[in-house]
């Protein structure tokens, strides 16, 4: 168990360095590059020369790679070239909201997903077969449209729900639930029908074995046998699966931030991107990458919690 | 000679139609293609034409789709924003492909180190937040969209080299078994009839699947009009201007982004059609099916319970669907026997047991025949109608001890759990109980086993354990199929002594169901001996060693060395 942790980490180490390298390598391809587009064309070579040392491009990109990764280990991530406030700080600002989305659309999906998987496996065809089309559908929905829908229903036309805008849970948690609502739907979608269809394999697979049949015969009743023991034996594959979902919720937030005026990490990479903040964008790309890192080590962990086989090591 | 996966390989047209749905899909998908790739023919209007007076209007016969915010006609607008949306997943496309199957077909080809670093790869590709890169690659790049679409096809490529490997190394194994490589075909030969064909299948599913996911990424982009050049539009960036006009026309929104939403639906349609249709070339070994025989089902008016007796069966008549597997299957138990339920695989007698608890498969059902537990008809009973008597009444102990518990619980937990439901004992006296019942079946330190896993017991203490657990709620009679068939020989006797002790101890009936022969001989009282789902013939023991009727019983005898040797 340890062993397998360590070799996460260790494995974890060029994974971080490659999304450094990538970001930072292409950077020094193109032609042009930051004093430039930050002057603009009417500095003078003596202002060029000055902000070309002040933000040490005047070396060799080898070592300017290796003094940014010092600063990333001092937990230095640069400052934006657009406002010049700290991307660090900046990124901790935005964490809370990207995370409250993640998080909830994860365990909204989780929930829906194992109910509607539990009943499929024990109801008969046609909830499963509903299932079959809501995947498909739910995983040919691009995010952003859905939430512009939403908006457009519970927002525009019944003016339930805001459509836009944040409120921090510290401020006020009715208002912080409801901003997050419509968003958390919109991202959840597409990882209900992928959850439902693993419980119900997982629950359909479980309920055939043998043990269910000496305990269902030792008298155990059938909604013990379902959501206690095949629930639980699926619990592998549904952590799997959960670790997948949220790991692609990142890529997801990025449009649904941007469709509710969400300020999270994903309208931070969007607004990066447009103006060539790259600095930012890098930064939040190794947010990515940790958040990343860390949700396969607990997946990895969580399996050797729920198997008393892989834990007893 | 036959190699699965290479026939695989061929998955061709001809297989696709087997999949109407998916055939609908390609053709709808070829359709949008052929549209966008016409648009300057087919589009009504100019992509950027005017008419302002004509803003925001619902479908008509001169704007089918209707109008956008400045007056301009959807549908041209689509048919012109196609193409570099479609463009743009082409780009990632081609790179995805490109990219998974050479490396897939080298790593699985090469093999070594090469192998290893393309795994390597792959495994990072699959673990890197993809998306994220694609803005810095936006960035870096200044909104041009191409570099986006290559980064994007290279970071989704290593799924598909892991297929496309794990493919070429599954075909490279068939073939040394088939010794194809030793009849003389060159390594390119083998790479061109052989390695290839095997990857098409698999490399078509992936690609589908991932165009999907382009189109929408590529959308996105548009929609945050990155990589958009206005007044260009993309079919990303028409959701974006409809965005904008949410309130005013809604139906601006369900144009444009259903238009999405349907093709990346149909390459979802493709892919998992391809996907069932070479699961089930897989799948299609053997399962040729009996022909079926129907029976009218005749229930026979059965005779009232008898005093004294634990289990009556009468007139059973067990069907799969159409297909009768017992017919005329009747016997009585009563308290402190052990009837033998004999005969090969096949013969109907799991099958008969199992009905007795009400535990047949989903596809099997009671056609005739009663069953009465006691004085209790439960022919054909619910999971209510056995309340209060699985676990209280019959108890069941099952052929495969290892597996007859579930392997996430502790033997503690699960015994525990029986007790709750099949015993009216407190809480807190369960555990006691459960303790005593582990001692009962001989375990030693059954506090230590409590708290055991399945996995952590040799096969004679789980089958102990099993016992113990069909013990829980006192039953009057235990039905033990094929208890001791997956135990050592030593064991066996251990667990027939158990048997025995807990007869007498209890009077309690055992319905032994066998192929032994052995063991028939050393615990059963009576013997029934079934074949092809019905009763050739039953006696006491000693009658049907000493004096089988039925041919069947004495091919049965005579291959059971051991009892011919005794005899």
């Amino acid at each position: 168990m340890l062993r397998l942790l360590a070799r996460r980490l260790l494995l974890s180490i060029p994974l971080l360095l490659v999304v450094t390298a990538i970001t930072f390598f292409l950077q020094s391809l193109i032609p042009g590059d930051p004093a430039r587009s930050l002057l603009g064309p009417s500095a003078t070579p003596q202002q060029y020369e000055a902000l070309r040392q002040a933000l040490h491009l005047d070396q060799p990109v080898i070592v300017q790679y290796l003094n940014s990764i010092g600063g990333v280990l001092h937990g230095d991530l640069g400052r934006s070239i657009f406002t010049g406030e700290d991307v660090g700080q900046t990124l901790a600002n935005r964490l809370p909201v990207s995370l409250s989305l993640i998080v909830g659309g994860t365990l909204v999906a989780l929930l829906i997903g194992i109910l509607l998987g539990v009943l499929s496996a024990t109801r008969g065809r046609l909830l499963a077969r509903f299932i079959d089309v809501f995947s498909l559908v739910g995983g040919a929905l691009p995010n952003f449209w859905v939430g512009l829908v939403l908006a457009a229903i519970f927002a525009v036309t019944l003016a339930l729900l805001p459509a836009t805008g944040y409120v921090p849970f510290e401020e006020s948690p009715g208002d912080w639930a409801r901003a997050l609502i419509l968003p958390v739907i919109a991202l959840a979608l597409s990882g209900i029908a992928t959850i439902a269809k693993v419980v119900r394999d997982g629950v359909s697979t479980a309920i055939g074995q043998d043990f269910v049949r000496t305990l269902r015969a030792a008298g155990v009743p059938r909604r013990v046998l379902i959501w206690k023991h095949a629930l639980r034996n699926s619990s592998v594959s549904l952590v799997t699966v959960v670790g997948v979902i949220f790991v692609a919720s990142l890529s997801g937030t990025i449009l649904v931030e941007n469709v509710f005026v969400l300020p999270g990490l994903g309208s931070l990479a969007v607004a990066a991107t447009a103006r060539q903040d790259i600095p930012v964008i890098q930064g939040v790309a190794l947010a990515f990458t940790v958040i990343t890192i860390v949700v396969n080590l607990l997946v990895d962990v969580s399996y050797g919690l729920l198997n008393p086989k892989v834990r007893a090591r | 000679m036959t190699v699965a996966p290479i026939s695989d390989g061929r998955v061709r047209t001809g297989r696709i139609r087997t999949n109407g749905l998916a055939v609908g899909a390609l053709a709808f998908v070829a359709l949008v293609v052929l549209a966008v790739a016409l648009a300057p023919v087919l589009s009504p209007y100019g992509v950027n034409k005017q008419d302002l007076v004509r803003a925001l209007e619902g479908p008509s016969a001169s704007h089918v789709l209707g109008t956008d915010s400045l007056g301009r006609d959807v549908l041209s607008r689509l048919l012109w924003g196609g193409q570099p949306t479609l463009l743009g997943v082409l780009v990632a496309l081609i790179v995805f492909v490109v990219v998974g199957v050479v490396l897939g077909v080298l790593a699985g080809t090469l093999g070594g180190w090469f192998d290893a670093l393309v795994s390597g790869i792959a495994d990072i590709l699959m673990s890197l937040p993809g998306v994220v890169l694609i803005f810095a690659v936006l960035a870096i790049f200044n909104q041009e969209l191409t570099p986006a679409m290559i980064a994007l096809g290279l970071l989704g490529s290593g799924s598909l080299i892991r297929v496309v490997r794990a493919t070429v190394i599954g075909v490279r194994e068939e073939l040394f078994v088939s010794a194809a490589i030793v009849s003389g075909l060159g390594p390119v030969r083998l790479m061109a009839r052989h390695i290839l064909p095997a990857t098409f299948a698999p490399v078509i599913i992936q690609a589908s699947l991932f165009a999907g996911a382009a189109l929408a990424v590529q959308s996105g982009l548009g929609f945050l009009s990155l990589g958009v050049h206005p007044p260009d539009p993309t079919w990303g960036s028409i959701v974006g201007e409809a965005a904008a006009n949410l309130a005013k026309a809604p139906w601006l929104l369900f144009v444009s982004g259903g238009t999405i939403t349907l093709v990346s639906l149909a390459l979802a349609l493709v892919g998992d059609g391809l996907r069932d249709v070479s699961a089930a070339r897989r799948r299609s070994d053997g399962g040729a099916r009996t022909p079926v025989r129907p029976v009218a089902a005749t229930r026979p008016a059965g005779a009232p319970a008898q005093e004294g007796v634990v289990l009556s069966v009468q007139q059973l008549e067990i069907s799969f669907g159409e297909r009768v597997v017992v017919r005329g299957v009747s016997f009585d138990l009563r308290p402190g026997e052990i009837l033998g339920l004999v005969g090969e695989s096949g013969s109907g007698k799991t099958i008969s047991t199992l009905a007795t608890l009400g535990l047949l498969p989903a596809n099997a059902s009671i056609t005739g025949g009663r069953i009465l537990i006691g004085s209790d008809d439960v022919t054909g009973a619910d999971d209510r109608g056995f309340e209060g008597i699985r676990g209280r009444r019959v108890g069941l102990i099952s052929q495969e001890p290892m597996v007859a518990l579930d392997p996430l619980f502790t033997v503690g937990s699960q015994l525990m759990e029986v007790l709750r439901y099949s015993t009216s004992l407190p809480a807190s006296q369960r555990r006691g109980r459960a303790i005593e019942l582990l001692t009962r079946v001989h375990l030693p330190d059954p506090a230590g086993v409590l708290r055991k896993f399945p996995h952590e017991l040799s096969g004679g203490m789980a089958q102990r354990v099993a016992i113990a657990v069909a013990l829980a709620g006192d039953p009057e009679l235990l039905i033990a199929d094929e208890p001791t068939t997956a135990l050592d020989v030593t064991v066996q006797a251990g667990i027939l002594d158990l048997l025995r002790e807990l007869r007498a101890e209890r009077n309690l009936a055992v319905l032994f169901v066998t192929h032994d022969l052995a063991v028939v001989a050393d615990i059963c009282d009576r013997v029934i001996v079934m074949q092809n789902g019905a009763i050739v013939e039953s006696g006491s023991a000693e009658e049907l060693f000493a004096n089988p009727q039925a041919a069947y019983t004495r091919e049965l005898l005579a291959s059971t060395p051991s009892l011919v040797r005794a005899s």
